[in-house]
């Protein structure tokens, strides 16, 4: 004999269904955000996407902008950003896991790591523009050292001023975090058993890693660094910080020109109250995302390639 | 990360003192001793694995070491190449003096150590690298090759591990589109490519059908001749047959050693003749 | 026939040139200690911010002629920096507005990213699931402006306007919309990973004593999945509250300590960039104040991460 009362198999089953019909929504939901976005987006934008508005500067009439400086700030910003934080990030997951001792010591730097991708972005605005703007004061900005001369591609000065290289290493502040933990987890999927086939043919831990964990967790590294700069793309916080929401009338031309970029050109265009300009907002969107596109599929095709490298 | 390695200088001068490194022109049979172990202990951390373990294993001759599982067969074996080194709290204390070598030694090249004492690993893990480029992983590592050098030393090396006339065509096709026992000779073959004096084999066969088995059974035999072997096993059968020596442990002690024969057939311990009959446990 | 082979190999490994072994040594030192130091950059960072923040928010509560101080500024309801003769510094206002914003894109994002999360672990078949995450991907990818943007031109004007004429053009409702759909992927993504993490043989346990899906999902494997979870909606929360584009465009910039979603506020980030954008003197109170404020970002994410990593490490289920 049960003693307790039998829930009803009706209920349950209602349950049950409510259940799946809860999930169902929820992901129609998002589903539907994201078309909304993508639609109301393409509406606005598509009719002011022409060469001229990728060939012309900024404006102060909303017909006769382009998007020329803020597209190749954009691409030198992304570029300096990719070459610092990748291999900065690759190195530092290289240490915590194939060198480093199981120490307390590793837990914290580990814990750092998780600390510092939870930073807010502008933050690190904050520190790039004390750092690498204005070198913590020790050289007056009105009186930089520089090598070489302003109109030249390989003018330096210290501190960099609000320049690209300002802008390009404080993403890389932004997105090494996220560098770091997707190498480490590419790493993590390399199997011990490879290591300790390279180690029993008396490899250096170097030649290990260098001949066999890095090769093996090349493709899984893309996608890791496909996703870092995805996010530095998009960044728009911390540069404005940086270096204050310009129009500008020129590209740059070396590492200390001005620069802005697509995300604070879109940001400035889509905070003016006319619908004018709402609209070159939406297309330099557009720009945007097809950028956000190509860049993805590229490197896609890269690890592609890079999975099967044999046959 | 290194764990700490307890050195207790050896009384015994080991005999295998300066023994020639340029075994080309050995000859075949010799009884001189390549592995020598006195009062060998090992602990992962607090847990003793293995407790003074006195044992000589001669060179150009295959040793079995069998026991039960969990008495520290390839704790020993890991020792002799130092693979222990990668595993957090591994300690070992006593004498293991291999070709001259003490390998317990802290100022010990580990990485020398190991091109002299190749290992083949219980699970075949070719590298998911071409063919030719397992075989000549090793030997890159090492040495400075000519193109041409390298390529006979690839092919002399799948010879002798009997993989050439299956692998020939396919070089540069991928070594993880071989099935397991071709991928374990292959592994075979690029431990043998860096010219080692010692293979270490933990159950080589055990992932293995058994035509794979027998071949590469096959292959230790003759290998033999050209180097020192030590091969962990939970076969007997297996053990009997392709092993000049046999060494039995149980519960971290070694048990009896001996040749094969009398270990199979006359054994001085019983429990070693309740294991080796099937009667264990 | 293998043996000769053997000796053949034997004798052909020894006429490689022997690379050298101090230069061997050498290269290993060197790549260890210079790996180290990279790594150190990181923790480097860390610092450096901290001594920023501190040396530039030390700047503005002991400034010359500043009168603030650590509770006037903590506990003030009034923040008025740029208007009237006598600026106020009470952070309060926006602290409340960041929190006003984080809650309206939690009430929005936890739930609904949870229950796609479900679907895609439990429901839904490899094929829709491999759709499902790519679009989960494509929103990860925007830029955050352009949902800023979504949130101005399309959330308020279409969405919430209709409903109610109280919404502003900025308004604290389609913000938080918008950072909800921001933080949308991440709460799932990652709430996935917790729940596929739950091994399939709890699941076939509780099927075999007689569950139906929903007792399996609800009282098994979401409380098995908890620890992920909660760290999931931790982190999400954090980039909520650190999110900055999004409401300098649409939240408003409006410093006042509200519950109401259709009035405008200023979050601690907007805050910061109407500073930067220079609407103040650099060096003036104003401009340091901006370091306070990032300041208590700052130490306010830095506790939610850490509490995320302490709910993993410590309730993390280990199987296998
Ligand atoms: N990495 C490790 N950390 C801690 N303890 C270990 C480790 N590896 C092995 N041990 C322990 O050491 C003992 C011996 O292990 P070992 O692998 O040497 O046994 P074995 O004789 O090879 O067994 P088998 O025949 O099953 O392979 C076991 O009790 C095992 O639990
Ligand atoms: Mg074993």
């Amino acid at each position: 004999m049960s003693a307790g009362r039998a829930i009803p198999i009706a209920r349950r089953l209602r349950h049950d269904r409510m259940l799946l019909i809860a999930c169902l929504s929820a992901t129609t939901l998002a589903v539907a955000v994201l078309s909304a976005l993508l639609i109301s987006v393409f509406i606005q934008g598509l009719s002011s996407l022409d060469w001229h508005f990728l060939s012309s500067y900024a404006s102060r009439k909303a017909a006769n902008a382009g998007i020329l400086a803020p597209l190749m700030g954009t691409l030198w910003v992304c570029a300096i950003c990719g070459l610092i934080a990748v291999p900065l990030g690759v190195a530092t997951a290289l240490y915590l896991e194939e060198y480093a001792p199981r120490t307390r010591l590793r837990s914290l730097v580990q814990l750092n790591i998780a600390n510092l991708s939870g930073v807010p972005s502008i933050v690190y605005g904050i520190l790039g523009l004390a750092a690498f703007a204005r070198c913590f004061g020790a050289i007056s900005t009105d009186d930089p050292w520089t090598l070489g001369s302003p109109d030249s591609l390989f003018f330096l000065q210290l501190p960099f001023g609000r320049g690209v290289l300002a802008g390009g290493l404080t993403l890389a502040l932004v997105v090494l975090p996220i560098m770091i933990i997707a190498a480490q987890e590419a790493l993590r999927t390399v199997p011990k058993s490879l290591r300790h086939a390279a180690l029993a043919l008396g490899s250096t831990r170097w030649q290990v890693v260098w001949k066999v964990t890095l090769p093996a967790a090349l493709p899984t590294m893309m996608t890791g660094a496909i996703l870092s700069m995805s996010r530095a793309i998009g960044e728009a916080a911390p540069l404005l910080v940086i270096g204050g929401v310009l129009l500008l009338f020129s590209v740059p031309e070396n590492l200390m020109s001005d620069f802005t970029v697509l995300p604070l050109q879109i940001y400035n265009w889509a905070g003016r109250p006319q619908d004018d300009f709402h609209k070159i907002a939406a297309g330099a969107i557009i720009v945007q995302l097809v950028l956000l596109l190509l860049f993805n599929s590229v490197a896609l095709f890269i690890r592609h390639k890079l999975q099967r490298p044999l046959q | 990360m290194m764990p700490t390695v307890i050195q207790i200088p050896s009384p015994v001068d080991p005999s295998a003192e300066g023994a020639t490194p340029d075994r080309a022109s050995e000859p075949a049979v010799s009884m001189a001793k390549a592995i020598q172990l006195r009062g060998f202990s090992a602990w992962y951390s607090a847990h003793q694995v293995l407790s003074a373990v006195d044992l000589d294993i001669a060179a150009n001759r295959v040793c079995a070491l069998i026991g039960p599982s969990g008495c520290g067969k390839s704790t020993l074996l890991r020792w002799m190449n130092r693979m222990n080194d990668t595993i957090l709290g591994a300690r070992a204390s006593g004498s293991l003096h291999l070709h001259g070598l003490q390998v317990l030694s802290p100022d010990l090249d580990v990485v020398d150590l190991r091109r002299r004492v190749g290992m083949v690993f219980q699970k075949p893990n070719p590298f998911p690298k071409s063919i030719f480029d397992n075989v000549a992983f090793g030997p890159r590592l090492h040495r400075q090759y000519g193109r041409t050098d390298l390529e006979e030393l690839v092919e002399q090396s799948l010879r002798s591990s009997a993989l050439w006339t299956e692998v020939k065509d396919r070089l540069h096709r991928s070594a993880l589109g071989l099935s397991g026992g071709q991928q374990q000779r292959l592994c075979i073959a690029r431990a043998i490519a860096v010219d080692p004096e010692v293979l270490l084999m933990d159950e080589p066969c055990s992932a293995l059908d058994p035509r794979s088995t027998a071949s590469i059974e096959e292959l230790i035999r003759e290998l033999r001749e050209t180097y020192t072997i030590v091969i962990v096993t939970h076969n007997m059968q297996q053990a009997s047959r392709v092993s000049d020596t046999t060494a039995f442990f149980d519960e971290g002690r070694l048990i009896e050693t001996g040749e094969t024969d009398e270990v199979f057939t006359a054994p001085r311990e019983r429990r070693t003749e309740d294991y080796v009959s099937g009667r264990f446990g | 026939m293998t043996a000769i082979a053997a000796r053949a190999a034997a004798e052909l490994a020894q006429r490689g040139r022997v690379r050298g072994v101090a230069f061997r040594r050498f290269y290993e030192r060197l790549l260890h200690f210079g790996l180290l130091g990279l790594t150190l950059l990181s923790v480097l960072t860390t610092v450096a911010i901290i001594v920023v923040l501190v040396k530039e928010s030390g700047g503005f509560f002991f400034m010359e002629g500043s009168e603030v101080t650590f509770v006037s500024f903590f506990t003030g309801t009034v923040w008025s920096p740029l208007l009237g003769a006598k600026p106020q510094y009470g952070v309060l206002p926006l602290v409340g507005g960041t929190v006003l914003v984080t809650s309206i894109a939690g009430l929005f994002a936890l739930p609904i990213g949870l229950l796609t999360a479900v679907f895609l672990s439990e429901y839904a078949s490899p094929r829709t699931r491999m759709l499902l995450k790519a679009i989960l991907e494509v929103l990860a990818g925007i830029p955050t402006v352009v949902y800023g943007f979504f949130a101005l031109t399309f959330i308020t004007p279409y969405l919430l306007q209709p409903l109610s004429d109280r919404f502003g053009t900025y308004n604290a409702m389609g913000a938080g919309i918008a950072v909800g759909i921001m933080i949308l992927p991440i709460v799932c993504s990652l709430s996935e990973d917790a729940l596929r993490g739950v091994p399939q043989s709890l699941r076939d346990g509780a099927y075999a004593l007689g569950s139906t899906k929903f007792d399996v999902t609800a009282r098994v494997v979401v409380p098995a999945g908890l620890s992920g979870i909660v760290a999931a909606f931790l982190l999400a929360l954090t980039r909520a509250i650190g999110e900055t584009m999004i409401v300098a465009l649409a939240a408003g910039g409006l410093a006042q300590l509200t519950a109401n979603p259709a009035e405008q506020v200023q979050t601690m980030t907007a805050y910061m960039v109407q500073i930067f954008l220079g609407d103040a003197p650099a060096n003036g109170i104003e401009y340091r104040s901006s370091y306070a404020v990032a300041m208590t970002l700052f130490a306010i994410t830095f506790v939610m991460t850490w509490t995320g990593a302490l709910v993993l490490k410590r309730y993390r289920e280990e199987y296998e």
